[in-house]
């Protein structure tokens, strides 16, 4: 009997998800385990695996068709022995006599995949049933499974435009209508360290250059960090850190440290900001419009570079938390970032956000705010610098911090006493520690 | 002493936030009250909306009879005006509409307390209301719907007979010969309108350097231009810094280089202040803040159990605002879900001077500064059949989006009828149609909405009759 392929959930409350690719076409013999398709959500692409054998009878959605509601038949499988066109055509009925088919029939299951591949280049199958699955032309339609979505014009358009699925949006207006409110709330946040890919150029060919579709991911990015910069007021304030103290105190705690524990420079200034926004909790604000929200913890959001793009983990009630608590948890939620495996709760809000560019040798930089917090610090490297200390030329380890501040939330008195209790601390570790 | 009368919710004030807010509460099965200390349907029906509406009718067709003979139509005999026979009309109006009211509360089993009110102190989980009858009752919740009054200038007192208020204003006894107008907002552009209808000479003054400062620009300046041009004594941009009466007549000097004006009359018509005295705030956490109570998006003020809505709160001062505060704050309280806060530029305004004027959303200056890359459309109601048939057809329709978008940011309108047309742009606005759905539209011909649809094809330079 033909098996449905359905679209899966790759996380509990992805509802829609892009199809990337198809690794199959009509007519391909798949075995349990053979990589068949990828699925792509705003965070991560993710290979869909048969779990059957058989052949391929129809791909009944088209590689690229974005929006595809979850548990909407992809594809069809004729089972060993079974005549593939019949089982093609069969498909019609199945799906209107079994639309609620369990778990059971439902042959694709996803399986995380640990290093999201680059740049995927379409791979034209000469193969593929030509009327299924155009390489180029039109945008196929995907249906919508779940049914009509009811939003506004305004907030479809608006949600077009920064890349989310209407249909995974909850709506606040009569009978739970999508409005523009809802959409603008909505939006996993991504932080705002610009993170520049370079593409290798084929040196022979002059101007050459590829056109590469920008994923859900690319999209969501240039949506958040345009509107920050374009309607947060940003200013910056930079200071010099000196460093020396703490890359000792550093050495110490490491060398009492229990086995596993490797207190980073990062995690020291993890701690240095959480201290400083519970001493300065005017900058741990957001603005919200009408109102201000000021934060209770030092929930700080790491910008972490993952391939493509980037992510910013939370690392809650940072100012509770110690050194060592700080420092598994940021390695953690950066390793499963890079692995495409954070939960989107991980990565959704934070008070504050610091981005760190320190290990690729950036002495100092300005980052856009992760919207809609208040402030953003971009951490350069911590480099020996000649220094004036007490009139006489001296060498230390100097670290250039710069704190980007929405003024709206954050006044310049404000992120002045702020960077001046951080780089107290960090200057002082001491005082950090208790 | 009987026993105390206990209701969910007292409604301090019968206006158009008061009464709807009392209604709202009933249909939602709330014992509901209002206190009323002198017409049911407050100042909007009995002195502010409804009869000056009576009054400019009245205006509108003397005016008509000057146009009589372009549509070939001749009257012989002399044109004369009853006054007092148009005020009593514009009273009748009012009473009517204020029985009607009481009507709908009746209805609606909200009982009414004719008295002033006082809050009084905290009880269980309610409050004391003192009246001034003497009796007291108890509210589980308490809404301070009181409106407000005409303000004065420092200095500068309404006496009701030379120097008056709207209030005086519009239950004229004689017509002055000529009438000065401190102030160009809605109530004194359609004062000045009404007044020149009526034969009288009228100078309006305003400190800002356009008449109706709060539309568009451009809107203004139409209106302005249609003012001058029928004779009415436009004065912007002066400081008016006495208002002195002598003799039979108020002298009123200014600022600068501005030379004295003199008039029979005066009206002051420089905003209006909240009644926010003799309630009993000084026993509560109320705030207040120049005259007005200050309140959340969700009409509450800092003490629990206790809301304010309307022209109390501050400004806009429109009826339409203090309704639908009203029924937002009592859905509130009973607990509704899907509710959301009047948003910014959401509430129409309407002035029904002659040309009338009609705006909802940001004006285009307010737009630009809110960071949007706008387009606008502009449609002169020249371009339009109906507006030509009828005899009307000065003013303009404008219309700006947001480029990205497509929202409609703002529309501003002024001509024949646009008090009835702005509210196609209203649903526009609360259905968050872009300019797409605007387009697709079909207008009927021949109709003055028509210009509407013009206006959003302008803006994306797609305007078929102009």
């Amino acid at each position: 009997m033909a098996v449905e392929i359905k679209m899966p959930a790759l996380s509990p409350t992805m509802e829609t998800g892009t199809l990337a690719k198809w690794n199959v076409a009509v007519g391909d013999n798949v075995r349990s385990g053979d990589v068949i398709a990828e699925i792509e959500t705003d965070k991560a692409t993710m290979e869909v695996e048969a779990v059957e054998e058989g052949t391929i009878a129809a791909i009944t959605v088209a590689a690229g068709a974005e929006n595809v509601a979850v548990g909407a038949v992809i594809a069809v499988l004729a089972e060993e022995g079974e005549d593939v066109s019949s089982a093609a055509t069969g498909t019609a009925k199945t799906v209107a006599t079994a639309p609620a088919a369990g778990p059971a029939k439902t042959v694709a299951t996803p399986e995380p995949k640990p290093e999201p591949k680059p740049d995927p280049k379409p791979e034209v199958k000469p193969a593929l049933a030509p009327k299924l699955t155009p390489a180029v032309g039109p945008k196929p339609q995907t249906g919508n499974a779940s049914g009509r979505v009811f939003a506004s014009p305004l907030a479809r358009r608006i949600a077009a435009d920064r890349g989310l699925d209407i249909a995974s949006i909850k709506g606040s207006g009569p009978h739970g209508r999508i409005l523009r409110v809802d959409v603008e709330a909505a939006g996993a946040p991504i932080a705002s360290a610009p993170i520049i890919s370079s593409h290798p150029t084929p040196a022979a060919s002059p101007g050459a250059s590829d056109l590469v579709p920008n994923n859900q991911m690319r999209k969501v990015i240039a949506d958040r960090l345009q509107h920050s910069k374009q309607t947060a007021p940003h200013f910056y304030l930079t200071v010099d850190c000196m460093i020396d103290t703490l890359l000792s105190a550093r050495v110490s705690i490491n060398e009492i440290a229990e086995d596993g524990v490797k207190i980073s420079v990062n995690d020291l200034v993890i701690r240095a900001a959480a201290m400083a926004l519970i001493k300065v909790p005017e900058a741990n604000a957001s603005w919200e419009g009408d109102s201000t929200r000021l934060f209770h913890h030092a929930d700080i959001s790491v910008a972490v570079a993952i391939d493509g793009g980037l992510v910013t983990p939370v690392i809650w009630a940072a100012e509770q938390r110690s050194l060592s608590e700080i420092s598994s948890t940021s390695r953690d939620l950066a390793s499963r970032a890079r692995a495409g495996k954070l939960a989107p709760e991980e990565y959704s809000g934070g008070s504050f956000t610091i981005s760190n560019l320190g290990m690729f040798g950036v002495r100092e930089f300005a980052a856009v705010i992760n919207p809609p917090q208040g402030a953003i610090l971009a951490v350069g490297a911590g480099e020996q610098r000649a220094v004036i200390i007490e009139g006489e030329l001296a060498v230390a380890t100097v670290m250039t911090v710069t704190l980007s501040c929405d003024h709206r939330v954050v006044d310049g008195a404000v992120g002045a006493r702020w960077l001046q209790a951080f780089k107290s601390f960090i200057e002082n570790p001491v005082t950090m520690l208790l | 002493m009987a026993d105390k009368q206990s209701f969910e919710i007292v409604v301090i004030g019968g206006g158009p936030g008061g009464y709807v807010a009392a209604i709202r509460a009933a249909q939602l099965g709330m014992s509901a009250a209002v206190i009323e200390r002198e017409h049911l349907g407050g100042v909007c029906l009995n002195w502010g909306c409804i009869p000056t509406k009576a009054l400019l009718r009245a205006a509108e067709m003397r005016h008509s009879i000057d146009e009589m003979k372009e549509f070939g139509i001749t009257i012989t005999g002399e044109v004369t005006i009853d006054l007092p026979a148009v005020v009593k009309r514009s009273r009748k109006v009012a009473a009517r509409l204020s029985a009607g009211v009481k009507h709908l509360l009746k209805k609606n089993k909200v009982t009414v307390f004719e008295a002033e009110a006082k809050l009084g102190a905290k009880t269980g989980d309610g409050r004391d209301i003192m009246l001034s009858t003497g009796d007291s009752l108890n509210a589980k919740h308490v809404l301070i719907a009181t409106g407000a009054r005409a303000r004065s200038l420092p200095g500068i007192e309404a006496d009701g007979k030379t120097i008056l208020t709207y209030r005086e204003a519009m239950v004229p006894e004689t017509m002055p010969k000529s009438l000065l107008i401190v102030g160009s907002g809605a109530i004194g552009a359609e004062f000045a309108s009404f007044y020149h209808d009526m034969g009288v000479e009228v100078h309006l003054v305003e400190a800002m350097d356009r008449i109706l400062p709060v539309e568009d620009p451009e809107i203004s300046a139409i209106a302005q231009k249609s003012f001058v041009a029928r004779g009415i004594n436009v004065v912007t941009g002066v400081k008016i810094t006495s208002l002195t009466k002598t003799g039979k007549n108020v002298t009123a000097t200014f600022e600068g280089e501005q030379a004295d004006l003199t008039a029979d009359r005066a009206i002051l018509a420089v905003g209006i202040a909240g009644n926010i005295e003799n309630l009993g705030l000084e026993g509560t956490t109320v705030k207040t803040d120049r005259g007005h109570i200050i309140t959340d998006q969700w009409a509450a003020t800092d003490e629990p159990g206790v809301y304010a809505i309307g022209d109390v709160t501050g400004p806009p001062w429109l009826a339409h605002k203090a309704s639908h505060e009203g029924i937002l704050c009592v859905e509130k309280i009973a607990g509704m879900t899907d509710l959301h806060p009047i948003g910014a530029g959401a509430v129409p305004g309407c002035t029904y001077c002659r040309p009338q004027v009609a705006s909802v959303g940001m004006t285009e200056a307010a737009a630009k500064e809110a960071g949007h890359d706008i387009k606008v459309g502009r449609f002169p109601f020249v371009g339009n059949g109906k507006a030509i048939a009828m005899g009307d057809d000065a003013g303009m329709i404008k219309t700006i989006f947001d480029q990205k978008t497509g929202e409609l940011l703002g529309a501003h309108m002024v001509g024949p009828e646009v008090t009835e047309l702005i509210q196609g742009y209203a649903i526009a606005r609360t259905l968050e149609a872009t300019e797409a759905e605007l387009i697709k539209t079909i207008f009927p011909h021949p109709t003055l909405s028509e210009a509407m649809h013009e206006s959003v094809l302008d803006a994306y330079d797609r305007a078929i009759h102009f």
